[in-house]
């Protein structure tokens, strides 16, 4: 309520402001926001519904942030992350914007975020979920609104283990994302007293699965906890279903093996069991309402990228508003943007000393192609990171 | 290592090395032929799976489906041939290359255009939509065994026209040499659009009936491209019982060594083509 009254306060003098000078303020300079992020090849989908997602946010404020108006740059990444600081310097240097907004794949967040510290650019991270974005390699300029590998994979250790498995076989893609998923799971796994019988690392990014299902099914775990996403989460998920090993070894995952893909995975898909930050189907007022105007804006259910779009928005709204659109004052913008409080469609949003959003993960079940939210798999998460310290 | 499990994985890596080799076949026919490398084949292969995705949701029926869209990836094939191809025949391999690149960009983007960034599947269609028990709980699809089938029939195809009809004479000698092929007065330019579009279609039907079994997404072709051109280089360029042998061997090595050697699965099938390159450096069956 408190803050309600400091913003609304703040939007009244700046009304008042506008009213006065109106001149002054309508000549200002847009705000820039720079947009590299996947619109081609694999990560195309993930790309435009962050797109989407924070375009919404923004439209919602009257186009505005600030009272400012806003100037979209939108560069394709293509998700290569040999283009990633050629890229992010063009944006930075090149059209000099206000904030760059990006990426969706960890290994191009590696090249951006070599650029961000030389440069200083303010940075947000609308999904790469590597751990060392807001740990090893912490700067004050980068914050992230999505989360990281093991925020999505550690709440489901416990519930594995409560759920009365005791042997478990782990697979995933053999590369830093995946290894980082499983390394949360298997951490709070083995913690509560699992066995993890066997980690099955896939070489990245193959989809035949057939010969590795063959494996499973002979070592015969209790469960199989996976990390796959995107077509590859659509074929693992489908491939175990036809080998007929979903009746006998139940399948859990991080939430990215099913996210974006319900529709895609059909029959397959039902009874699969994830953990993630967020589920479209989740029974708060936020949701409900951003849920029905991502729908009429775009004429399709939102996922969890569109989320972490909206609430990359909604703090850009929320900071810009508190300074009035002044983003001259660069360590002051950082502060204000570090304390950030959202009430998000995925639940209470704010973020640590790290910038790394403290936020529920929720356990999830798909039926009836959707994701049912089955409790709340660990409240306010927060992620390790000692080894930041700014 | 049991019995049962060898034999599930003998079959898993059969299966794979048969789709494969519909793939690499074409890929080895345009490359042995017309000495192109069509590096937008891949494309092709995700081309035909979203041809299938796209009419089996209009048309409802997963066989009609295919049946339309076979002759669409063949007119692509004629197309692009008489098109793009023709007039690049007489300069150096690198305008080739560069054009069949190109042709990777303007195929995806057209994906993207079209079919958008989503992940979509087909369902397995009937009558082969069930499942077989093999072990105590391991279930095959039917639907992969019809389709170990259909590439052994098509491979049985194509051999026989190569070994047995005069096309298949000339398609010989024209991997062999081609000027002399040309000397002897064949037409070679109706040759080359017939091998081209052939190739490409080849490559789409894999596309087109791996579609139920694997899921359709952005890029998809691309991954399964560098493995065909490793089929292409054991089995020999231009030769189709080296690209069904190849196939086999990957498909194997593929299946074998990502649960018997799981630390060099991803590296096994460019170790096992560069010791055939350094036993014969012209491939197995050149």
């Amino acid at each position: 309520m408190k803050t309600f009254k400091k913003t609304s306060l703040a939007t009244l003098l700046s009304a008042t402001a506008i009213l006065s000078a109106g001149s002054v303020v309508a000549n200002e300079d847009p705000v820039k926001l720079g947009l590299m992020l996947p619109y081609s090849g694999t990560y195309t989908a993930l790309g435009e519904a962050i797109t989407n997602g924070l375009k919404l946010a923004i439209e919602q404020e009257g186009g505005q942030l600030g009272g400012r108006e806003v100037e979209y740059i939108e560069l394709d990444s293509e998700a290569d992350p040999s283009k990633a600081p050629q890229n992010m310097s063009r944006l930075v240097n090149g059209d000099k914007v206000d904030f760059v907004i990006g990426p969706v794949h960890s290994g191009v967040a590696m090249g951006m975020l070599r650029v961000a510290k030389q440069s200083g650019a303010i940075t947000i991270i609308p999904n790469a979920g590597l751990g060392a974005a807001t740990n090893e390699l912490c700067m004050p300029n980068v914050f992230r609104t999505s989360f990281s590998m093991w925020q999505d994979s550690y709440p489901m250790g416990k519930v594995a283990y409560d759920q009365g498995h005791r042997k478990i076989v782990t697979i995933t893609w053999d590369y830093a994302g995946g290894k980082e998923d499983l390394a949360g799971f298997e951490e709070a796994f083995t913690a509560e007293g699992g066995e993890i019988v066997e980690q099955i690392l896939v070489p990245f990014p193959s989809t035949e699965f057939q010969s590795y299902l063959t494996q499973i099914a002979s070592l015969e775990p209790d469960a199989v906890y996976t990390f796959f996403a995107g077509g590859g989460g659509v074929s693992f998920v489908k491939d175990y279903a036809a080998a007929g090993l979903k009746e006998s070894i139940p399948l859990l995952g991080s939430g990215f093996l099913t996210e974006g893909n319900l529709t895609a995975l059909g029959d397959a898909g039902e009874g699969v069991m994830t953990t993630l930050h967020y589920a479209e189907t989740l029974d708060n007022d936020a949701n409900q309402a951003f849920v029905s105007a991502y729908e009429n804006a775009y004429g399709e259910m939102p996922d969890t990228y569109a989320v972490q779009g909206y609430d990359t928005g909604m703090m850009l709204v929320q900071g810009l508003s508190e300074l009035d659109g002044d983003t001259s004052d660069q360590e002051r913008l950082i502060d204000v943007l570090a304390n950030v409080e959202l009430e998000s469609p995925r639940g209470p949003l704010s973020f640590s000393d790290s910038h790394h959003p403290i936020q529920n993960v929720y356990l999830r079940e798909i039926r009836d192609g959707k994701h049912e939210v089955v409790s709340i798999a660990h409240e306010n998460l927060e992620v390790p990171d000692e080894a930041c310290q700014m | 290592m049991d019995l049962a499990f060898f034999s599930v994985q003998l079959l898993n890596g059969l299966q794979y090395g048969l789709l494969l080799f519909l793939i690499a076949s074409g890929l080895t026919l345009i490359f042995g032929i017309m000495g192109i490398i069509n590096l937008a084949h891949g494309a092709m292969y995700m081309i035909g799976a979203y041809l299938v995705y796209d009419l089996n949701l209009r048309l409802g029926n997963f066989w009609l489906a295919i049946m339309v869209a076979i002759p669409i990836a063949i007119a692509l094939g004629l197309i692009i041939e008489r098109l793009f191809l023709d007039t690049l025949y007489k300069r150096d391999h690198l305008y080739q290359v560069l054009l069949t690149f190109g042709l990777i960009l303007v195929l995806n983007e057209a994906q993207r255009i079209i079919w958008g960034g989503d992940v979509h599947r087909v369902p397995v269609p009937a009558p082969f939509d069930a499942s077989i028990q093999l072990t105590d709980n391991l279930q095959y699809s039917v639907y992969r065994l019809f389709v170990m089938g259909v590439c052994l029939a098509l491979a049985g195809v194509i051999y026989w026209v190569i070994r047995h009809t005069k096309l298949g004479i000339i398609i010989r000698a024209g991997a062999v040499n081609r000027d002399m092929v040309e000397g002897l007065g064949i037409n070679v330019r109706t040759l080359f659009t017939l091998i081209f579009s052939v190739g490409v279609a080849l490559t789409a039907f894999a596309g087109m009936i791996a579609a139920p079994l694997t899921s359709i997404a952005p890029g998809m072709g691309d991954n399964i491209l560098i493995t065909c051109f490793v089929v292409v280089v054991i089995g020999g360029i231009g030769s189709i019982k080296g690209a069904f042998w190849g196939a086999i061997i990957i498909g194997m090595a593929t299946t074998f060594g990502a649960v018997l050697i799981p630390s060099l699965a991803s590296m096994v099938i460019y170790l096992i083509m560069a010791a055939v390159l350094l036993v014969k450096p012209r491939g197995l069956f050149a």
